[in-house]
This record gives C-alpha cells, sequence and structure tokens, in this order.
C-alpha cells in the first residue's frame, strides 16, 4: 500500500523537474536539468549527506576513471570537484596500453561533499530541500509530480529517481540489523510500496563497507607507503594542470595472514551472509574479506590498504576488508594485521540491503518505458559505484531536459563510451548483482580512452547545450592541430644520417638501412613522440596550453594505427546493426518463425534495434535474421 | 543482410550423384570465377553475356581440379537479384567441395543456410508468400541449427575446441583482472608465459585445419575396411555392394595390390569402404606394399568386414587377420557360401578364441572391462544354470555370403544398421574437421593468435592481446555455437580474487 498523508497541500512553487535524492547521480542529474534552463528541485533525506562517499574514498580507477573523464567531456560535474578536493592521485596502469591508463584519486571526503553542495546551491535554477518523498505521482501513465512524507505535493514534468542505497535500507554486521540507510542515515521506506504500485519490478541487492579507524591507534612502521604519482594529471579538461600539482598524502599497504583468516573461518557461522539474515545480492567484483578467505581457501594471505578519508580527520579505511562480521570478531580480525595489532574502530563495517530496480525497465535514454517523464540514474538502477552512478545521473538529467525541450535523447552507444556500454548493459542484460564498470567490459575500449574522451564527446556536450563555446572552439582547434601534425609525421622522412644513428644506438632501436618516415620510427615501441624531438627539425611549435595533449594524440594514433584501425572495421559492423530500428509498436507474436523463447525476451525487454536485440540473451543469430527479415517487409 | 560479400555453396545434395553444381552469387562473383577458370580461349567470364554457359576448366595453383561448364546470370536477372555463377561439375564429394574451397579461398564467404533465398527476398525477387516461406526455411534452421551445428562437430573436436577456448579465456581473465585492479594483481611480464600457451592453442588448431586441408574431409564416413586372404573374394563384395564393377575381379589371387576407396550409402548409413590387399605371406615386393597397407587401414578402421572364403580350410594367414581384428569392429563373412562349406561358424568361433588366448585374453572368467568400455568385441565365458562353464562367446557376427548369388547380402545390411543404430559403430574418433565454414573460422581464429604473439613479440603492453584473444575466442565459439556473453566477466570473479 504507498503512503497516504493525513494532510494534502500543494506547494507554491513551480517545479519542472524533480530529483529525488542527492548522492552522485542526483547531483548530476539536478545540475545538467537546471543548466539546461529548468526550475529544478533536489530532495534529501539529509541535506547534510549531499554528495556523500559513504564506502571508499576514492574517485576513479580502473575504467571508472573513463566514466569521470566521459562525464567531464559532457559537461558534468564530478571531474572539477576532485580535482579541486583530491589528496592523493595515481594514474593506473601506466606501464600498459594507453586504453587502460585510468586515473584514480583520493578524495577529502568532507571537502568533496562540501564543495558539491557549494555548487548546486550556486547553480540557477537549482533549489535543494531536505524531505523524504513518498509517492511519484501520475495520471495517464504520466508524471504529474511528487509528494514529501508532510503530505505536501510538488507538481513538476519530470521526476529522476536517484534513491541510491536509501530505499528501505537495512545495515546489518553479525546479529546486529538496523533499518537504516548508509553512515546511520535515514532510510527512505515508503516509496517502493509507491513505485511497486506504478508496475515497476524491484530487486534487492547488497553491497559492504569496511570499518573506518582512528589513524592514531596504527603502526605505520609496519606498512608499506604509497605514494602518488610525480605528476598529476586532472580529471577536467577545464583544470590547469599546474593547479592540481600538490602536496599529496600517502596510502599504506599492509597484509592479513593465516591467523587472520583462521579468525573469520572460525567465526564464520556467525556472519549474516553465511546464516542466511541476508537476502540481497552482493557484489562479485567487491568481496568481503569472509568472502575471499572462503572462495579463493589457497590463498595465504589478501592486500589491505589504509587510506586516510580527509585531511581534517584521522579517520582512516581499511580498502580489501569489507565485512559483515559481528564486531567483536571485526576488532579481532583487524587486529591480527600488521600495524593494526592496537587499532580502534570508529564505525564497523556493515553490508546493506536497499531496493532497486531491474533496469530492463528503462529506455536507453533512462526513461522508464511505460512512465513517461520519469527517469532514473544510479544505483537504484541496480549499479553500483559513485563514478557509475554521476555518469548516468548526468544522462538521466539530460534526457529529461531533452524530453521538456521536445528534443530526442542522447544515447551513447558501446562504440561511443564506456556511459553507452554502462547503460546499454543496465538495460539490456539481466542482473543479479550490483553492477560495476570494468574495462573488460568495453568491446572497442581502444577506442574509448581516457585521453581522448573530449574528442569523442564534447561535441555532443555542446549540442546539448552544457559545454561552452571557448571549450569547444578549443576543441576543435586541438583536433587540427593532431590531425595536421600526424600526416606531417607520416611524411616527414628521416635519411641515415649520424645522428640519427647515434639516436636509435641510445634506444637500442635497429639501425636504419635506408630512409624512414618519423611516423614508421614512433610505431617502434622503444622509441616515442617526444624522443624523436631530437631528430625531427621541422617540429612545431604548438600553444602552451595544447602543447602536452596534441602531442600524446599524435603519437597514440599513430603507434597504435593497426589496432585501431580494426576496431574501428569492427565498430562499423556493429553500428549497421545499431542503426537498424524496431518500431516501438512492434508485435512479436506477428513474427512468424521466431522461437518462443526469443518472443518471450524480446517482449520483455522490447530492444529499440536489432544490435540491442542480439546482446538479449536467449535471442540467437538467427531469430535476429528471422527480424531482419520481417522488418524489411 | 549480412554484408555485401559474395557467398558460395554447394547447391546439389553432396552425394556420390553424376553432377554436381556450385552456385556463387553476389558482386564479385564473375571475378572470383575469372580467378580460377581457364579454357583454351583465354576467356573472361566478367566479359561474357549473361545467360549463358562456357566450357573449362576449374584450375588451383596451376593444377586442373575439375572440367567443368560455368553458367553466368547477371544481376538482377538472377534468383537472388545479384551477379550469379554456377559451376556444373563432375560430381563426388570430393571434387565438389574442393571447387567450393577454391572459391572460398579467392573471395567468396560460405553461404548461410537459406542465404540464397534470403537475398532473393531482399533483392526483391520473391513475393510476399514466397517471402514467407524465406521465414519458415529460417525458423527451421534456427531450431536446429545449434542441434546441428553441435552435432556435426563430433565429439572430440568441440572438446578440442572447448579446452582451448577454455584456455583462452583464462588467459584473458587473468590479464584483465589485472587491468581492472592493478594495485593488487600484477601481469607485467605475462607475455612470456602466454607466448608458450599461444603456441600450444596455434599448433592445436593447426592441427584441425591440417585435418581438413589432408583431404580428409571426402572421407566423411565411417571408415571401412575390407579385409581376406587373396582371392577370398573382397572385390567382388565390393562389386556388389556399389553395384558396379570398380576393383578389378579376376581368378588369380592376389589382384588388388593396393587399397581402392569407395564411398558407398548403404540404407542411409555413409561408408568409406577400403579394399585391400589380400593378406598373405609374400616375396612379391609390389604385392607386400599392399598387404602392409592393407594392415595399416585395419588398425585405423571404423569397422573390418572380414571375407573368408569358405570353401578353404583356415590357414596361418587367416589367424593373422584374427589377429588383426582383436579389439576391433568386425563383421566376419563365409564368402562361396555356395561351395562346399569346408568353414563353418564354428571352426571361426575357435579360431577367433584361439588367437584371443594367444595373444594373452582371458577367456575363462568375466570380459575384460577395458574390452567392454570400448565397446571392442570381446571375448567372455556364458555360464550355465549350475554356474558351470559351458561354452566361450565372441561378439562378432559371423555371415554366409555368397558373392555370386548375392545370397546373404541381405543380412549383412541388416547387421550394420544395427551396429550403427545401437552405437556400436561410430565414426573414427580420430579429430578432423570437415565443414567449410569451421575451418574459416578455424583460419581466424588461427590468425588471431597470431596477431597476439605478434603483440608479444613487438613488446606491446599485455592489454593488447587480450583484444585479439577474445577475437580468437568468439571465432571458436562460432564453431561450437556459444557467444561470448558475460563468459570473460564470469571467468574474472571465479577464477580471480578481485581487491577492494
Amino acid at each position: 500500500m504507498r503512503f497516504s498523508a493525513n494532510s494534502v497541500w500543494v506547494s507554491k512553487d513551480d517545479y519542472d523537474v524533480a530529483v529525488i535524492g542527492a548522492g552522485h547521480a542526483g547531483c548530476e542529474a539536478a545540475l545538467a536539468a537546471a543548466r539546461l534552463g529548468f526550475r529544478t528541485v533536489m530532495f534529501t533525506v539529509s541535506v547534510d549527506s549531499v554528495a556523500l562517499m559513504p564506502c571508499n574514498p576514492n574517485i576513479g580507477g580502473s575504467s571508472k576513471g573513463h566514466l569521470v573523464r566521459e562525464l567531464d567531456a559532457l559537461g558534468g560535474e564530478m571531474g572539477k570537484v576532485i580535482d579541486r578536493t583530491f589528496i592523493q592521485s595515481k594514474m593506473l596502469n601506466k606501464s600498459k596500453g594507453p586504453a587502460v591508463h585510468s586515473l584514480r584519486a583520493q578524495a577529502d571526503k568532507a571537502r568533496y561533499s562540501r564543495t558539491m553542495r557549494q555548487v548546486l546551491e550556486d547553480q540557477e535554477n537549482l533549489d535543494i530541500k531536505q524531505s523524504e518523498v513518498v509517492n511519484i505521482l501520475t495520471e495517464e501513465k504520466k508524471v504529474t509530480g511528487v509528494q514529501i512524507l508532510s503530505g505536501g505535493v510538488f507538481p513538476c514534468r519530470a521526476v529522476i529517481l536517484c534513491t541510491g542505497t536509501y530505499l528501505r535500507a537495512r545495515c546489518i554486521y553479525g546479529e546486529v540489523s538496523n533499518n537504516m540507510g548508509p553512515n546511520g542515515l535515514q532510510a527512505a521506506n515508503h516509496l517502493t510500496d509507491c513505485l511497486k504500485e506504478l508496475g515497476i519490478r524491484m530487486y534487492r541487492f547488497k553491497t559492504g563497507t569496511p570499518a573506518r579507524i582512528d589513524k592514531n591507534s596504527v603502526d605505520f612502521s609496519k606498512m608499506e607507503e604509497q605514494f602518488g604519482d610525480e605528476r598529476v594529471i586532472p580529471f577536467s579538461f577545464t583544470t590547469d594542470p599546474e593547479d592540481v600539482q600538490i602536496d599529496q598524502a600517502s596510502c599504506w599497504l599492509t597484509y592479513t595472514n593465516q591467523t587472520t583468516h583462521d579468525i573469520i573461518r572460525k567465526n564464520i557461522d556467525r556472519s549474516p551472509l553465511f546464516s542466511g539474515m541476508i537476502e540481497g545480492t552482493g557484489p562479485r567484483y567487491c568481496p568481503s574479506i569472509e568472502d575471499k578467505v572462503v572462495k579463493f581457501a589457497d590463498k595465504d594471505r589478501h592486500q589491505v590498504f589504509i587510506e586516510p578519508e580527509g585531511l581534517e580527520t584521522d579517520e582512516m579505511y581499511i580498502g580489501g576488508m569489507s565485512s559483515s562480521l559481528p564486531e567483536d570478531v571485526q576488532y579481532a580480525m583487524y587486529r591480527t594485521v600488521p600495524g593494526l595489532e592496537h587499532v580502534k574502530i570508529v564505525r564497523n563495517a556493515y553490508a546493506i540491503e536497499y531496493d532497486c530496480i531491474d533496469a530492463r525497465q528503462l529506455r536507453p535514454s533512462l526513461e522508464f518505458r511505460d512512465i513517461e517523464g520519469l527517469f532514473s540514474g544510479g544505483q537504484f538502477n541496480g549499479s553500483s559505484g559513485y563514478e557509475e552512478a554521476a555518469a548516468q545521473g548526468l544522462i538521466a538529467g539530460i534526457n529529461a531536459a531533452r524530453k521538456l525541450q521536445g528534443k530526442e535523447a542522447i544515447v551513447l552507444d558501446r562504440s561511443e563510451a564506456y556511459i553507452g556500454v554502462l547503460i546499454d548493459d543496465l538495460v539490456t542484460k539481466e542482473s543479479h548483482e550490483p553492477y560495476r564498470m570494468m574495462t573488460s567490459r568495453a568491446e572497442y575500449r581502444l577506442l574509448l580512452r581516457q585521453d581522448n574522451a573530449d574528442q569523442r564527446l564534447s561535441k555532443i556536450g555542446y549540442e546539448i547545450g552544457l559545454i561552452s563555446e571557448k571549450r569547444y572552439q578549443r576543441l576543435i582547434k586541438k583536433e587540427e592541430l593532431i590531425q595536421k601534425e600526424v600526416e606531417r609525421l607520416k611524411h616527414t622522412n628521416v635519411g641515415t644520417t649520424e645522428k640519427v644513428r647515434k639516436l636509435l644506438e641510445t634506444y637500442n632501436s635497429t639501425p636504419l638501412t635506408s630512409g624512414a618516415s618519423l611516423a614508421e620510427l614512433i610505431r617502434r615501441p622503444e622509441l616515442s613522440y617526444r624522443i624523436l624531438g631530437e631528430i625531427d627539425e621541422n617540429r612545431p611549435e604548438f600553444p602552451d596550453d595544447l602543447r602536452e595533449e596534441v602531442m600524446d594524440q599524435a603519437e597514440i594514433s599513430i603507434k597504435y594505427e593497426g589496432y585501431i584501425n580494426r576496431q574501428k572495421k569492427q565498430v562499423e559492423q556493429f553500428k549497421k546493426l545499431e542503426s537498424k530500428k524496431i518500431p516501438e509498436d512492434i508485435d512479436y507474436d506477428k513474427v512468424k518463425s521466431l522461437r518462443i523463447e526469443a518472443v518471450q525476451k524480446l517482449k520483455e525487454y522490447r530492444p529499440v534495434s536489432i544490435g540491442q536485440a542480439s546482446r538479449i540473451s536467449g535471442v540467437s543469430p538467427a531469430d535476429i535474421s528471422v527480424l531482419l527479415v520481417y522488418l524489411t517487409m | 543482410m549480412k554484408d555485401g560479400a559474395t557467398i558460395a555453396a554447394i547447391s546439389t545434395a553432396v552425394s556420390s550423384a553424376g553432377i554436381g553444381i556450385v552456385r556463387m552469387s553476389g558482386p564479385d562473383s564473375f571475378g572470383i570465377a575469372d580467378r580460377i577458370y581457364r579454357s583454351g580461349k583465354e576467356k573472361k567470364l566478367c566479359e561474357q553475356k549473361s545467360h549463358t554457359i562456357h566450357y573449362g576448366y576449374i584450375v588451383d595453383q596451376g593444377e586442373t581440379v575439375d572440367e567443368v561448364l560455368v553458367m553466368l546470370m547477371r544481376g538482377p536477372r538472377s534468383y537472388t537479384g545479384e551477379d550469379t555463377v554456377e559451376i556444373n561439375c563432375h560430381g563426388g564429394v570430393y571434387v565438389v567441395k574442393r571447387i567450393l574451397e577454391i572459391l572460398i579461398e579467392n573471395g567468396a564467404r560460405p553461404a548461410e543456410p537459406g542465404e540464397f533465398t534470403k537475398r532473393a527476398f531482399l533483392n526483391g525477387r520473391l513475393d510476399l508468400s514466397q517471402a514467407e516461406a524465406v521465414g519458415d526455411l529460417i525458423a527451421a534452421q534456427n531450431q536446429y541449427a545449434l542441434q546441428s551445428s553441435v552435432s556435426q562437430l563430433k565429439g572430440s573436436i568441440k572438446n578440442e575446441i572447448n579446452d582451448i577456448r577454455n584456455k583462452i579465456i583464462y588467459h584473458t581473465a587473468f590479464i584483465e583482472t589485472a587491468l581492472d585492479d592493478p594495485e593488487h594483481i600484477s601481469v607485467d611480464g605475462y607475455g612470456e608465459e602466454l607466448r608458450d600457451a599461444v603456441e600450444d592453442m596455434s599448433g592445436r588448431i593447426r592441427r584441425l585445419l591440417e585435418s581438413f586441408d589432408n583431404g580428409r574431409l571426402m572421407k566423411e564416413g565411417i571408415r571401412t575396411v575390407i579385409l581376406g586372404r587373396p582371392n577370398a573374394g573382397k572385390s567382388s563384395l565390393l562389386n556388389i555392394l556399389l553395384g558396379e564393377e570398380r576393383a578389378i575381379v579376376t581368378d588369380i589371387a592376389g589382384t588388388t595390390r593396393d587399397v581402392l576407396e569407395e564411398h558407398l550409402n548403404l540404407s542411409g548409413i555413409s561408408l568409406n569402404i577400403m579394399d585391400t590387399a589380400g593378406i598373405r605371406e609374400t616375396k612379391d615386393i609390389v604385392e607386400k606394399i599392399g598387404v602392409d597397407r592393407a594392415k595399416e587401414q585395419a588398425q585405423q578402421a571404423d569397422l573390418i568386414l572380414y571375407v573368408i572364403d569358405s570353401s578353404e580350410e583356415l590357414d596361418e594367414n587367416d589367424r593373422e587377420i584374427l589377429r588383426l581384428i582383436q579389439g576391433k569392429k568386425a563383421i566376419i563373412l563365409l564368402n562361396k557360401s555356395d561351395l562346399n562349406m569346408k568353414v563353418t561358424k564354428e571352426i571361426v568361433n575357435q579360431a577367433y578364441l584361439s588367437v584371443y588366448e594367444d595373444i594373452g585374453g582371458n577367456t575363462s572368467g568375466e570380459p575384460d572391462p577395458e574390452l567392454i568400455k570400448n565397446e571392442g568385441n570381446y571375448a567372455f565365458s556364458e555360464t550355465d544354470d549350475n554356474g558351470e562353464k559351458e561354452k566361450n562367446v565372441f561378439k562378432l557376427p559371423i555371415i554366409e555370403v555368397s558373392a555370386k548369388n548375392l545370397h546373404g547380402i541381405d543380412e549383412l545390411e541388416d547387421n550394420l544398421k544395427k551396429m550403427f543404430f545401437a552405437g556400436n559403430i561410430s565414426f573414427n574418433d580420430e579429430i578432423y574437421i570437415t565443414n567449410v565454414r569451421h575451418k574459416n573460422e578455424l583460419a581466424e581464429a588461427s590468425e588471431a593468435l597470431k596477431r597476439v604473439k605478434e603483440s608479444i613479440d613487438a613488446g606491446m603492453p599485455e592489454d593488447f592481446y587480450s583484444i585479439d584473444l577474445l577475437d580468437a575466442y568468439e571465432k571458436l565459439g562460432n564453431i561450437t555455437g556459444e557467444t561470448i556473453g558475460e563468459d570473460l566477466v564470469n571467468e574474472i570473479f571465479s577464477k580471480f580474487c578481485m581487491g577492494k
């Protein structure tokens, strides 16, 4: 039964868009809608928890860093805020190919949250309101407003659900089970009933977080210090690289051992996961320490990262040891880890269960297929992670705005962006655990690099209206310079001069027997664009603010040309199927010769294109042939 | 529609029919045909008029494959609406498949089932009712696609391919786990380890490919070898089965000096029958080679037809043959039953058992479990009601036949059918690839693995390896009918411990 207030009143404020939730998805959604000119209100159960990071103190990481850069290239906020509030930064996988380089920053959590809140507060057209939303109001399957706990009705034309882990949230450790959201915040207990009444299929997922400990109780001499990069690269394409060269904080590495594992094994029957007290589905990529010990019994130790939560707090995060074991067991196991012998727990580890949706009910625009004007993003859609949430929030915000503008929705495909992969997976594939972005999920990752996110997406961001004219012009200029430089490198030959011979010898590179183009030399693994500077006499001068980027891009596009071209070919094939749209009103029962299983799946998912249909499990290549024939008829 | 590729397929049933047609459709049909067609007058097919027929030869690397008639139809005036070439060649499994292979080597792609008709429809060459039939056709394919693509594969090939796939996905998952979680797992220097694995996998794929190239495809069917002493009537028997004079039959013992091979279809069962030189001690060198080859064939056979001249006593040569058929599927034929029979079923039975005991077989107790497992023609003793040993039995059918008056031939056919449908005889379990599409996928998988090796050799970072590894994985999956789906992600989570 949906919540029924004793008294109903109607707000006098006029809003176009209501965003429910002020986490990473909610913030991006609200900012996008407001920036595109729509009067927006953002509801949260606690204004103090805007842009809260209730789990790890990082932004970015493998493939998640890509999401942040893409978000930035489209005009999102996360990249800018973390550039202002990070305390350590690393480019991961630097020794690997450019496709898997990924930025990861340690955030000062409190500052991140405060800074984002300030951005929201400064944003024109945007109001923040502390209230629990209890009902989504609709008429004829169309959104008309929301209702809050006090009975107040806020009429609006679009609603974006970004409830994160708050819906009917329950925190569990050992025998303790509290009906509350993350960090002891109030749960939202009423909205689920309304959503179910609207016909929305709900799931119950689970995730968890490790303990926070007091820095003063840690013996760092028993751990390995982990530093940030010497030269920090910012997330946002708009941040001046000089602004992020700060004094960085350190993280610390230590390990579990057999004693730790013995304690866990001995108490495993007291874990709510194993006793069946937790019913939600947990993520495989983020296993609790008890999961790891049970599942990978042959490993004699696991890494543990001790990471600062911020500069103005002594709390630290124990990366790698999330748990829902009883608190006494937590003390015992943490204290077996070198450096944590006398550790004091500030906040204990816990698992959290929450309601989310089966995202296959969404269109790729993130609008509910059956309820006009209702959008959703973030963990509510069955994903996990701040970055995944922010990316969806941005797209939901953009598309809610475009809907009100009467414009076509922005849908990025799998060959354009990690964001495209993320959303396509969410709305196409059945999932039984919170979805995490991974670089292995992106088929065309050589094209979807973090270094070219602006070239891939900023034109789209400009068309949407979230990228400024100045930023757009800079991009155009950059692309011109890259293209010219690549051409020049391909057509500039160097001879077998003494200077060339010496340079090649220095870098252990095979000597030239006849002339070669600079491009050919760049392709050699031991050489690079910058190394060849010495023998490249006509190298042009680039503008200061573009120099590094142009050089990097010219080098990458030459060095990996063969691979890149192969992926481009694959993309062409992919696009062919993607561009074959399936009409919304298609009646699959009338498509002769489809297998029954395929009919059921297609009716359930209602894919928008042949390409999307082909990714649904249970739809065979032959079914796709049948569909193609049918659509041609 | 998949693409604008030129497709090719054998359009007559693959059989020993007198004539076979290989059809090709698509924009490059004429170009491909010109590459492999030769006539006396240096004729260019692409310059010829539509709807004309041309006499000539199919030539592959300078070697004439067959004498053919080539029919040209330019689009849109063809069945598919595209440029179409039909090559009429001499029937016979080998020639037809060879020509298809040559077309593919020269740029055509093997057609999918129903693809010619699908193209015809999409090019507006069929009306709606016909088009619905196309749908049904594709549906029929749909029902059986997976089933047949898998059942076309013998278990051993499928196992081999799955095993290679499992290895690929394991290595890919390791690399990917490390890339996703670089602070917990290092993939540095993995190239060296991977190089060995890739070499091993490439070798295995190459062997699969070679099994195709060796021309084994023409030998599809149950490898059946006819054995017997000289002049026992082996060739006559083959001729009866084939219904034609193929082997030279004379009254002079030792006429067949080499191994003759024929493909025949007996009540729907496909047999490759090899007639062999009679087995006897001989000083004639040529005949000796024939005898050795016969023995070799017997070793590899799925089924042996052992022909005994029942008008003559068994001799040492027969004992040699009985040794050869130990552990093999065999049918023993007592030929010349029209003459005075000196050899009876009982005599053969006794002779077999004595050979069996000679080579260490045990006839006094339970059958050798190994032999049962291999469904061999084990010998064992049956006991009577008192638990006393009664008699030794062995499980080979013995049939009295007469090549002269066709007596017993029906019984032979019945026995063959019984053994086949009971699963007692099956294809030689040696791994080999017979399907052109499978061959193509294997070749592409092999190419992809080659690229992995090139990337390792060029010192590329590890993330580049997984691009081509996954490509190989996908290509192999096309053979077994499996897609990538969530395989990689599942493998990552099940095999490797992620951090956080």
